[in-house]
């Protein structure tokens, strides 16, 4: 259906311990880009780790050793003479749980913007509507922007962590579970704004839930146990799974 | 980009700094006192009473002060304690989350945080009410009001650790209130309340505001609850406040001997604590 | 049914003693303030702020020890805030766990430390270096036996507490504020700097409180360093006499002259006083921080 699309991240061999545990076993894959890849696999699979490998994010808990490549546009992350932080600008996060920082809604977009050393006022400003405007969350604040952002509503503040993400223009957006936290309205809006995103983005979104892989998904990857089962395009995979575990697990009897 | 990493390595270094000037104060308080006081620290020091003459430079030790310290802060917090754990217990046990909890722990809290000479100041103004004089059981019972908050806090912290199934456990059995306060919480947190008693006497004896009014001095080991009492903070004091430098060297060589102690129950509680807690059922 | 009568006898008495030690506070100021208001009756309020201090006769002015104390514990505060959110910023957020085991309980031995011992190190070691070093540098005499003495000792002695309480708050703000933060590609730096201490910051006003109402305080290292005069000082290298220095050194003539017993019990009212509201404050504070971590 879709042309096969160069992968912009690729991992070699990724694996990652917590301590004595053993949670990403030898990952070796690719996410394609400006496309929606899901990591799909059953609860505590190292989904999660996976993709908060991709911005190391992971290393900054207690005890975490990381080993195997991953690349980003063909440069190696761990690259000493890269440094972490603009890897995590290029690589926007989106947290389950929606994360305002404690400032208003205002400084919350420009709060990224602001620590990579931009401070024209004018151009501030225009990120802020621009993303709030991606986000689809501008009209509902425009008139309150200096209020403390933790009064907005959940759902609302999930759509302004997605705002304050894309002010630091990512060209790829981590999304750990975005909608398990809101109630299905607010599921929803979040859904089309991903894929209304791809055009501009890759977007890698974690689900447990599988109806949400198949709504979003152009590309899929299986996890389970911490090993890299199967992966390919949506169509292939919810359709004609070449594993059996990936077929048990498409076709609900685990979960 | 490197304005930002000059921000961080700068305040990474003002970071350090503090931290070692702190670590550097303590050690700097240890050795100095330690190395100063060495020549006069001696055994016929830590085992005899002054002598006549002792305050003007001549024989004797500061005995009288050891003892009298061990026996009325001892005392005190064995008084303390008698009157702490039952109140620790009543708040875990009985009084829970309640609002009158949080009220009596709160007012605990601050009485933690009374400067000792209010409560010296307190113990005095009693006894002259009740027509007592300096003595013994006059200091003995202003340090275990002083004690006591402490102790009721960490006491209070550990038995909170007691975990419920253990104690919902002991009531499924059918026991009341008092027999799982005594036999279940107060065998598991015995390693905490071990080190409550032990951090409490360590405040007790290093403290001198709650004595200078209400033990009294003397040169001599008390033998009643009615004699006046020398402590280790007291000794250093006076001896400190002497024209004569061998008298001088004394008070340091009690300052000390009364670091060493409180530091060694302060590093004992806390090894105490961790070993004996291998046996605490989790 | 004897269990029971054990059980409920027990209660009762341990409500008892639950009720009196919580209010052992409330009686001291009672029995303070008694004693001490009967200066009130027979001096205005005007003459006891006075600077003059000379109880053989008759005069009562507290202003000296007010400022006297005010000067070294601000000079304490000013000298050991900094350093201690510092050290505590660098144990919760830096600090690798290994590190801030060892490091957590050295900075708690420092408050272990009896107050006369840093009194008699103070006098050993802080006085001839202000005497004969800091004081030339910056061209003043001065015996050592100073405010600044006093502050000096009094910062070391409010650092464990500062640290340790500014130390639980900051680890106590939760990992996804911080996590979002570096997402963005924050330094670590940065975010402890917009996030953490933003969020931790009643904490630290609290730390704080109960610093300066320890230093308030403080009796004995303070009145072995701080030279023990009443006058107001001038300058750092001035003595001066603080509140807790006064009634302990005026334990001996307070009963032979008419008044000055009132008078001492009446400051030892206004030092609960003080204390106690700090501390009120600082511990409503940290209750507040941990019911909205609940």
């Amino acid at each position: 259906m879709k042309e096969a699309v160069e992968p912009i991240i690729n991992t070699e061999g990724l694996n990652v311990f917590y301590g004595e545990q053993h949670v990403l076993k030898d990952v070796t894959v690719g996410i394609p880009e400006k496309r929606i890849t899901a990591i799909i696999g059953p609860s505590g699979c190292g989904k999660s780790t996976f993709l908060k490998s991709l911005n190391r994010l992971i290393e900054l808990t207690d005890g975490v050793k990381v080993s195997g490549k991953i690349y980003f546009h063909g440069l190696d992350v761990f690259d000493g003479k890269i440094d972490v932080m603009y890897i995590r600008k290029k690589m926007g996060f989106l947290a389950q749980k929606p994360c305002p920082l404690p400032m208003s809604i205002y400084d919350n977009v420009t709060y990224g913007p602001r620590i990579h050393g931009l401070d024209d006022k004018k151009e501030l400003a225009g990120i802020v509507e621009s993303c709030l405007q991606s986000a689809s969350l501008w009209d509902e604040v425009k008139d309150r922007l200096k209020t403390p952002a933790s009064r907005l509503s959940v759902g609302q503040q999930q759509r302004l962590c997605l705002a304050r993400a894309l002010a630091v223009a990512p060209e790829v957006l981590l999304c750990d579970e975005p909608t398990s936290a809101l109630d299905p309205i607010s599921a929803q809006r979040i859904e089309e704004l991903l894929i209304n995103l791809k055009k501009n983005y890759t977007v890698v979104i974690v689900t447990h839930v599988l109806r949400q892989a198949m709504r979003l998904a152009d590309h899929v990857v299986f996890l389970y146990l911490g090993k890299l089962i199967e992966h390919g395009s949506a169509e292939k995979v919810f359709r004609n799974p070449e594993n059996t575990v990936t077929q048990a697990y498409v076709k609900g009897v685990f979960s | 980009m490197d304005k930002r990493k000059l921000e961080e390595a700068f305040f990474k270094a003002l970071m350090l700094a503090s931290t070692l000037i702190v670590l550097g104060s303590l050690l700097a308080v240890i050795v100095a006192v330690v190395v100063r006081s060495a020549p006069a620290l001696s055994l016929s020091m830590l085992t005899q009473t002054p002598k006549g003459g002792y305050y003007l430079g001549k024989e004797g030790g500061i005995l009288n002060a050891i003892a009298g310290s061990l026996y009325l802060v001892g005392g005190a917090t064995v008084l303390a304690f008698a009157i702490s754990l039952p109140v620790a217990l009543y708040l875990e046990e009985y009084a829970g989350r309640s609002r009158f909890a949080a009220y009596a722990r709160l007012f605990l809290d601050v009485s933690w945080g009374v400067p000792s000479i209010v409560y010296g100041v307190f113990g005095f103004t009693i006894m002259l009410y009740l027509g007592l004089k300096a003595s013994l059981i006059g200091g003995l019972v202003t340090v275990a009001l002083f004690e006591i908050p402490i102790m009721v806090r960490v006491m209070d912290e550990v038995l909170r650790m007691v975990p419920l199934e253990l104690r919902e456990a002991s009531y499924a059995l059918g026991s009341t209130r008092l027999e799982t306060a005594i036999n279940v919480m107060v065998k598991q947190a015995l390693p905490g309340i071990l080190t409550a008693l032990l951090l409490a006497f360590g405040r007790g004896i290093g403290d001198a505001a709650s004595v200078l009014f209400t033990a009294g001095y003397s040169d001599y080991i008390p033998t009643s609850f009615s004699d006046p009492a020398a402590t280790l903070p007291l000794a250093v004091l006076f001896q400190l406040g002497t024209p004569f430098p061998e008298v001088q060297m004394r008070a340091y060589a009690s300052a000390a001997v009364l670091m060493i102690i409180v530091l060694s129950l302060s590093m004992g509680s806390r090894f105490l604590s961790r070993r004996l807690t291998r046996y605490v059922v989790r | 049914m004897e269990r029971r009568l054990k059980d409920a006898l027990a209660s009762k008495l341990m409500l008892i003693a639950t009720v009196l030690s919580s209010l052992t506070v409330f009686f001291i100021a009672l029995a303070l303030f008694q004693k001490g208001s009967f200066i009130l009756t027979t001096r205005p309020l005007s003459h006891l702020f006075s600077s003059s201090w000379q109880p053989s006769k008759s005069q009562f002015g507290f202003y000296p020890f007010i400022i006297g104390t005010l000067w070294v514990t601000g000079l304490a505060m000013v000298l050991a805030i900094p350093v201690s959110l510092l050290c505590a910023i660098y144990l919760a957020e830096y600090a690798s766990k290994s590190v801030r085991d060892i490091l957590k309980p050295l900075v708690d031995l420092l408050s272990g430390i009896p107050s006369v011992v840093y009194g008699v190190w103070g006098v050993l070691v802080i006085v001839p270096i202000i005497r004969d070093y800091v004081a030339p540098a910056v061209g003043a005499t001065t015996t050592g036996y100073s405010i600044l003495a006093g502050g000096v000792l009094l910062a070391i002695m409010v650092f464990p507490i500062v640290i340790s309480v500014s130390e639980e708050v900051f680890r106590s703000v939760p990992y996804e504020v911080q996590e979002a933060s570096f997402a963005l590609g924050a330094t670590r730096w940065q975010t402890v700097k917009h996030v953490v201490i933003r969020k931790g910051l009643p904490g630290i006003i609290a730390a704080v409180i109960l610093g300066f109402s320890r230093a308030f305080g403080e009796t004995m290292a303070v009145l072995m360093v701080v030279g023990n005069v009443a006058r107001a000082p001038s300058t750092v290298f001035d003595p001066g006499y603080t509140l807790p220095a006064l009634i302990a050194n005026s334990y001996g003539e307070m009963m032979s002259i008419p008044l000055y017993d009132s008078a001492l019990l009446l400051a030892a009212f206004i030092l609960l006083l003080v204390v106690f509201s700090f501390n009120v404050a600082a511990r409503i504070i940290l209750m507040r921080i941990e019911r909205r971590m609940r």
